[in-house]
Formats: C-alpha cells, sequence, structure tokens
C-alpha cells in the first residue's frame, strides 16, 4: 500500500505541474504580452481554462493532503522551517484564484477590471516562483533541524541561490507548458503564431534557468550532477527529453497540435522523474547529511492502507469524470462571449 | 488560524447549501418553464462561483496551515484522524469538477444531465463538510489509537474518522448551514422586495431559501438536544463552562443569560430554571451534573467565553425558530401574511442571526474544548509552531480574510444591483 500512495503522491506531483503549471503559465503569459494582445490573450486563456481551472488546482491538495496524513513528519518539518515561503506562496494561490472568478464573475465591467488583471498576472508568477523555492529549498540540505537562531532556521533554509534559481526554472517551464497549450486553443493563426513565438521563448528561458540551476547547485555543493548524470535513468530521461525537444523546435510551426503537447508534457516530466529518481525515497534532504525518507517516516500501516484505498475509491470518481469533462470542451470549446 | 476557521465556515455553509437551492430553482425552471426560475438559477450559480472560488482557497491554505501553525498537532493528529480529509480531497474534487460542467454547460449538455451536475455539485459540498467536522470531532472525542507513555499506538484511522462526536456533531452543522444560508438569502432577497425592485425575481429566490432555512430551523432544536447529552456524557467540561455551571448538583438549574464571576465562582443577574439543565443534559430533572469544581483547575476552559457564546447561540436559534413558525403559518393559514410588509421586514432583520449563531457555535465547541486539541490527550499550547514571530504571520492571514471578506461582499453586491439588467431583464 506504502507504494500506492507514493505513486499517488508522485503523480499528483506531476499532474499539478502539468496542469497547474500550465494554469499558472497562462497568467504568466499574460504578464509577458504587450498592450493590445493582452485582450486576446486574455479571451484566449478564459475559453481554455475557464471550465478546468478549480480542478488542475485541486491535485495540490492532493498532494499536500497524502503528506500530511501519511508523512506526518515531512509534513511538519518542511511547515516549520519552510513557513515564510509557503506563506508567500498560499497568498499567491489566493490572490490568483480570487482574481480570476472576480474578473469573469463581477456583474459590474469596469475600472476594478484593471485590478483583477494585475493582480491576476503578478500572483500568476510569484506562486510558482516560490513552488520552486519549496522544491528547491527541500533538497538542497540548507534545512537545518539543529539551527538555533532565526535566519538559519526560517530564512536560510529557503533562501539561497540554488532555491532561487529552482523557482525562476519554475516559471520558465509553467511559461512554456501555457504556451505550448495554447497554440491548440487559439482561434486564428496569428494569434497560433504569437504563442509559437512564445513557446520558443520560454523554452529557451527554461534552458538558460535550468544552466542556472546547475550553476548555483555548484555553488551551493548541492550534488545535482550526480543525481541527474549520475545514474542510467538520469542519463537515459535527459536525452530522450532533449531529442524530443529538437523534434519538438521541428514540429511548432506545422500545427500537430496534439504532438507538440504530448512533447512538452514529456519533457516535464522527464524533468521530474531525473530530479526525483536519484534520492528516491528521500525528499527532504537536510543540512549535514540527514534526509527525510518517505519510506522510513510513513506513518503506521493501517493509516497507509486506510489513506491507500481512499485515494483509489477517489480516483476511480474522479478521474472518469475529470477527462469527461476536459473532453467535452475540447470537443466543442468555450466562447469567449457564451452565455454562462 | 481561529480567524481562517471563523471565516472559512461561513464561506463553506453557503458553497454547502447554495447548490440545492440552485439546483431547486433549476429543477422548477426545467418543469415548469418559466423564465424567472431560470434567471434566479443563473444569478445564484455566479453566487455559488463567487463562493466556491474564496472556500476553495481558503480551503487550500486551511490544509497548509494546520502545519504552519501547529505542526505538532499535526505529526501525531495527521495519521489518524487524516482519513475523513483524504476522503474530503476527493469530495471537493469531484466538486470542482460538477461545477466546471454546471457553470460552463448551458445548452451543451442535455438539460437533465446538466441539473444533475448542479445537483452534485451541491451533494458533494455537503460530504467535504460533514467529512471535515467528523476530523473536528475526533479532536472532541478522539479516538482510533492507544494513547501509551506519550506514543499513539495501534491507530485505526477508520475508528477514529467514526468516533463517538461525528455524528451528532454533523448533523447539527449541516443543518445549521441550511438554516444560516436559508435566512441570509431569504433576508436579502426580503430587503429587495420591500425596495420594490425585480419583485417576481425576488419572491421566487426568497421562496425557496425561506422554505429552506425555515425548515431547517424549526428541526434544529431536536438535533440540538442530541448534542447537548452527547456532550454532556463526553465532555462534561465543556458542558459545565456552556452553562456556567460551577457546582455539582443534582437537579441542576439551567442557567439564562447571566455574567459569570469565575473567582466567586457563580453567575450574576441569570434567569434560573430549576432542574431543565438535569433533564437536558440527562433526560431526567432529578439526574446529577457534573459541575467545574470536580475538573481540576488547570483543565477548565474559559467559562465566560463558552457561556456567553452558547446563549448567543441558543437566542438566535430560538428567535429564527419563532420566525420559522410565523412562516409557515402564514404558507398554510394566513394567506395574507405572506403579502404583509411585516414579515418580510422580520426576515431582513433575521438576515445575519444564522451566521452569527454558527460562529457562536463554532466558539462554543473550541474555546470549550480548551485548554486541549485533542480532547484530554494534546494541550493547546504543546502543539503550536515553534517558529518565533508567529504573531505575524497570524496579523497576515487576518488581514487577507478580513480584506477577502470585504471583497466578496463588494462583489455580492454589484451581483444585486445588477439582477434588474443581467437576469431579470424587462420584457420587451
Amino acid at each position: 500500500m506504502l507504494y500506492v500512495v507514493i505513486t499517488f503522491l508522485w503523480t499528483s506531483i506531476l499532474l499539478y505541474l502539468l496542469l497547474g503549471g500550465a494554469d499558472y503559465g497562462a497568467g504568466i503569459i499574460e504578464l509577458f504580452t504587450s498592450g493590445k494582445n493582452k485582450e486576446v490573450t486574455r479571451k484566449t486563456l478564459y475559453s481554455a481554462i475557464g471550465p478546468i481551472w478549480e480542478a488542475n488546482h485541486m491535485w495540490l491538495i492532493i498532494a499536500i493532503v497524502i503528506l500530511f496524513v501519511g508523512f506526518p513528519v515531512i509534513y511538519s518539518t518542511m511547515s516549520v522551517n519552510l513557513h515564510i515561503p509557503l506563506t508567500i506562496m498560499l497568498l499567491g494561490i489566493i490572490a490568483r484564484g480570487t482574481a480570476f472568478t472576480f474578473r469573469h464573475y463581477d456583474a459590474v465591467v469596469d475600472d476594478m477590471q484593471h485590478i483583477y488583471n494585475t493582480i491576476f498576472a503578478i500572483s500568476s508568477f510569484v506562486t510558482p516562483f516560490f513552488l520552486g523555492i519549496i522544491a528547491g529549498s527541500a533538497v538542497s540540505g540548507h534545512i537545518d533541524p539543529n539551527a538555533d537562531t532565526f535566519l538559519s532556521a526560517y530564512i536560510f533554509s529557503w533562501l539561497h541561490w540554488f532555491a532561487v534559481a529552482v523557482g525562476l526554472f519554475t516559471v520558465s517551464i509553467c511559461g512554456f507548458l501555457a504556451s505550448v497549450y495554447l497554440i491548440g486553443e487559439a482561434d486564428d493563426d496569428q494569434s497560433r503564431l504569437r504563442f509559437a513565438h512564445k513557446a520558443q521563448f520560454f523554452n529557451i528561458a527554461a534552458v538558460i534557468c535550468g544552466i542556472l540551476v546547475f550553476i548555483a547547485a555548484y555553488l551551493e555543493n548541492v550534488p545535482l550532477m550526480e543525481w541527474v548524470f549520475g545514474n542510467w535513468v538520469g542519463r537515459i530521461a535527459i536525452i530522450s527529453a532533449t531529442l524530443s525537444l529538437i523534434w519538438m523546435w521541428y514540429l511548432l510551426y506545422q500545427g500537430k497540435i496534439k504532438l507538440l503537447r504530448v512533447l512538452a508534457g514529456f519533457q516535464v516530466t522527464m524533468i521530474l522523474l531525473t530530479t526525483t529518481y536519484r534520492h528516491f525515497p528521500n525528499i527532504v534532504i537536510l543540512k549535514g547529511g540527514g534526509y527525510l525518507s518517505l519510506m522510513e517516516h510513513a506513518g503506521q500501516e493501517k493509516t497507509m492502507q486506510s489513506l491507500g484505498l481512499a485515494l483509489l475509491i477517489g480516483s476511480v470518481f474522479i478521474l472518469p469524470a475529470l477527462f469527461y469533462l476536459i473532453y467535452s470542451f475540447q470537443k466543442n470549446p468555450l466562447k469567449y462571449n457564451e452565455p454562462h | 488560524m481561529a480567524l481562517s476557521l471563523g471565516f472559512h465556515i461561513v464561506f463553506s455553509c453557503i458553497g454547502m447549501v447554495m447548490p440545492f437551492f440552485m439546483a431547486v430553482a433549476h429543477y422548477m425552471w426545467l418543469r415548469t418553464d418559466k423564465a424567472v426560475y431560470k434567471n434566479v438559477t443563473k444569478a445564484w450559480s455566479k453566487g455559488v462561483a463567487i463562493f466556491f472560488a474564496t472556500g476553495a482557497v481558503s480551503g487550500t491554505v486551511l490544509s497548509f496551515e494546520l502545519g504552519l501553525l501547529w505542526p505538532e498537532f499535526m505529526k501525531h493528529a495527521g495519521p489518524i484522524f487524516g482519513m475523513p480529509f483524504s476522503l474530503e480531497g476527493t469530495a471537493f474534487f469531484i466538486e470542482a469538477i460538477a461545477l466546471g460542467f454546471f457553470l460552463y454547460g448551458w445548452d451543451r449538455f442535455n438539460k437533465w444531465f446538466h441539473w444533475f451536475t448542479g445537483v452534485i455539485v451541491g451533494v458533494s459540498g455537503l460530504a467535504s463538510g460533514i467529512l471535515v467536522v467528523a476530523a473536528n470531532a475526533w479532536m472532541n472525542s478522539p479516538a482510533g489509537f492507544n494513547f501509551v507513555d506519550g506514543k499513539y499506538l495501534n491507530i485505526d484511522p477508520i475508528k477514529a474518522m467514526f468516533n463517538d462526536a461525528w455524528f451528532s456533531q454533523a448533523l447539527h452543522m449541516t443543518i445549521a448551514a441550511f438554516v444560516a444560508t436559508g435566512f441570509a438569502v431569504a433576508g436579502i432577497h426580503a430587503l429587495m422586495i420591500l425596495k420594490g425592485k425585480n419583485v417576481l425575481f425576488h419572491t421566487r429566490s426568497f421562496q425557496i431559501a425561506a422554505i429552506f432555512g425555515c425548515a431547517a430551523a424549526l428541526v434544529q432544536p431536536f438535533s440540538g438536544d442530541i448534542s447537548a447529552k452527547d456532550v454532556a456524557k463526553r465532555q462534561p467540561a465543556k458542558l459545565a463552562a456552556m452553562e456556567a455551571h460551577f457546582h455539582t448538583e443534582k437537579s441542576a438549574s439551567l442557567i439564562v443569560g447571566g455574567i459569570p464571576d469565575e473567582e466567586n465562582k457563580r453567575v450574576n443577574y441569570a434567569l434560573k430554571l430549576p432542574g431543565f439543565l438535569s433533564f437536558l443534559a440527562h433526560g431526567d430533572f432529578e439526574s446529577e451534573v457534573k459541575g467545574l469544581d470536580q475538573i481540576p483547575a488547570e483543565n477548565h476552559p474559559p467559562v465566560a467565553i463558552t457561556h456567553y457564546a452558547f446563549q448567543i447561540m441558543v437566542g438566535m436559534g430560538t428567535a429564527m425558530m419563532l420566525i420559522s413558525a410565523l412562516y409557515f403559518m402564514a404558507l398554510w393559514k394566513k394567506k395574507k401574511w405572506l403579502e404583509s410588509e411585516w414579515l418580510l421586514k422580520l426576515f431582513v432583520a433575521a438576515t445575519p442571526l444564522g451566521f452569527i449563531a454558527v460562529e457562536a457555535g463554532w466558539t462554543v465547541t473550541e474555546v470549550g474544548r480548551q485548554p486541549w486539541i485533542i480532547n484530554g490527550i494534546m494541550r493547546t499550547a504543546d502543539a503550536v509552531t515553534p517558529m518565533p514571530g508567529i504573531a505575524y504571520s497570524f496579523y497576515l492571514f487576518t488581514a487577507v480574510y478580513v480584506s477577502l471578506a470585504c471583497v466578496v461582499i463588494f462583489m455580492l453586491y454589484r451581483q444585486i444591483k445588477m439582477v434588474g439588467k443581467l437576469y431579470d431583464k424587462p420584457q420587451l
């Protein structure tokens, strides 16, 4: 049952990165789009994510519930030492979710729209940035269980170059996923072209940030090189991701939308696989070489059994409904001015 | 944390109950084909969307806040009372999916399928609510583990979920959600009728909300009675604090109102009904009710707050019950009351009562459990995060929630203002 739970945990993190990430990315694109194109972007975004955006963010809740039910020590260590970035991320989630809803449901359309848009775009950037910081800090070895000062326990646990670089990398991945996704949602050739350009832009940004992550890892003594290239799974994943990236650039202007999406998703999956595979089952690496392992800090057997059972039952209900939702709105996309 | 929950409770109540109102209006439209019901459904669905989004983010925040503020509690409690949370995650997910279908599915799906997704929103919302209350009930009535030398052994999450308090608490809370939301919604629509705006639209809305709210208000005292007997059995300290019952006695009197004086252990200026407390707690006028004197002083909850909160809850509940009785009388016997202004004015006055009662009731159950976070097992003070400066975090979340509440009120105000233009357009 433990492996079932871990599989669910990994899958929900992956799905959150893919679906939630594309969702954040849409806001990031809005932030990086200039004046007159903003409105078009906004409309495409709305018709693309309107019906499913709430569901996209449920994956985070599933992941966090798995952590606190199944792996409470890991959950409480992270929430003590990463209190500050978690809080900022939460503020981002609140601001973004409400701004997105309000801008569509505010009955009066006036200057408030401008405020909602600004909040939405900025929080779409801030939230994944801090998600990246949290993920980076968890494995960076900066969390010090024996810290005795406020700074070393609660600030330096997350404020270092490696985490910041991972944060930027996460943001660019989100932007990349969203632009690839939106190519297929745009109504006309001009917008498609624009999103294809955006995809290139974020792709290059992701590569640069990726290099920054490696440099920062070197400076901060995080053995990232060894994690990624020190084993066959990592090597194969990275090589296949790179190959698929080249293939994708070749396809970018040919309108093969489904294939593009699959490839972009594949690349992100490979990145998550490489970075988690090597130090599995340790998901938090502490200062001084200690670590928190999913195996050793799992809850008692009965807890894991009922958690696994709850997750299995849940997915029987959730997955078909979710697929049908996505399928219906893909087959017959939402129009911006459609009555609702 | 308390504030986040106090805020979340309002949002989840509305988010849980509104879909049912909406589904009724929707059903009426599909059956009668009267446009006004369609307009009501659409207007309410906007409300549901706003409340769901805010409820969802405040729920997400809470699931993190549990750890951010109470890491020690979560470290031990998570694996035990996690079962309802993991199921709640599922219910919440289904609600989000169903809401996607419902809000964006107008004219796309078979109309009964579309209606059904609206019902699912309500049912899964209700299920989430019940599950979360079951988790809270576990804090009042810990079960499903053995506590040996400070260790939590033989964990059984299923037993923990079906702890002794879950049923009475979930029942009381669910009915309360219907009462509070029903009265709040009915009050707002009553105000609009009095103002003479879109009268038919608001009358239909008012009827649906009022019938739900009033029916629930009439049933609530019975569930309250179940809860009281339950608390008397499991948490005598809480019951004693609710009643400001300082001394153990036989045929104890029910204390109404009054100012508890904790130092001298008496209640001033109160109305006393001899024997009634014994009756409420154990169903027998003669029985003995444990007072605070039987509980070590370090385990006393704050008496005054608990007592006042309980009085407020019961007071509001009684007021709403009386209004409900009048309303049903009007429906059955005195049709002309329905057209009179005074009844509507009563409803307008009662708009906030339900939610005041919900907040008061929640205060009773939480403050009444102090100093424990897990009744009899772990003290609240031992559960809090070791991080210094936690107060700032608390101020920050307070500010966020207050502003969120303001924005939502602002949104609703704008929705209501636009009813005449968006939902109930004058016929051309």
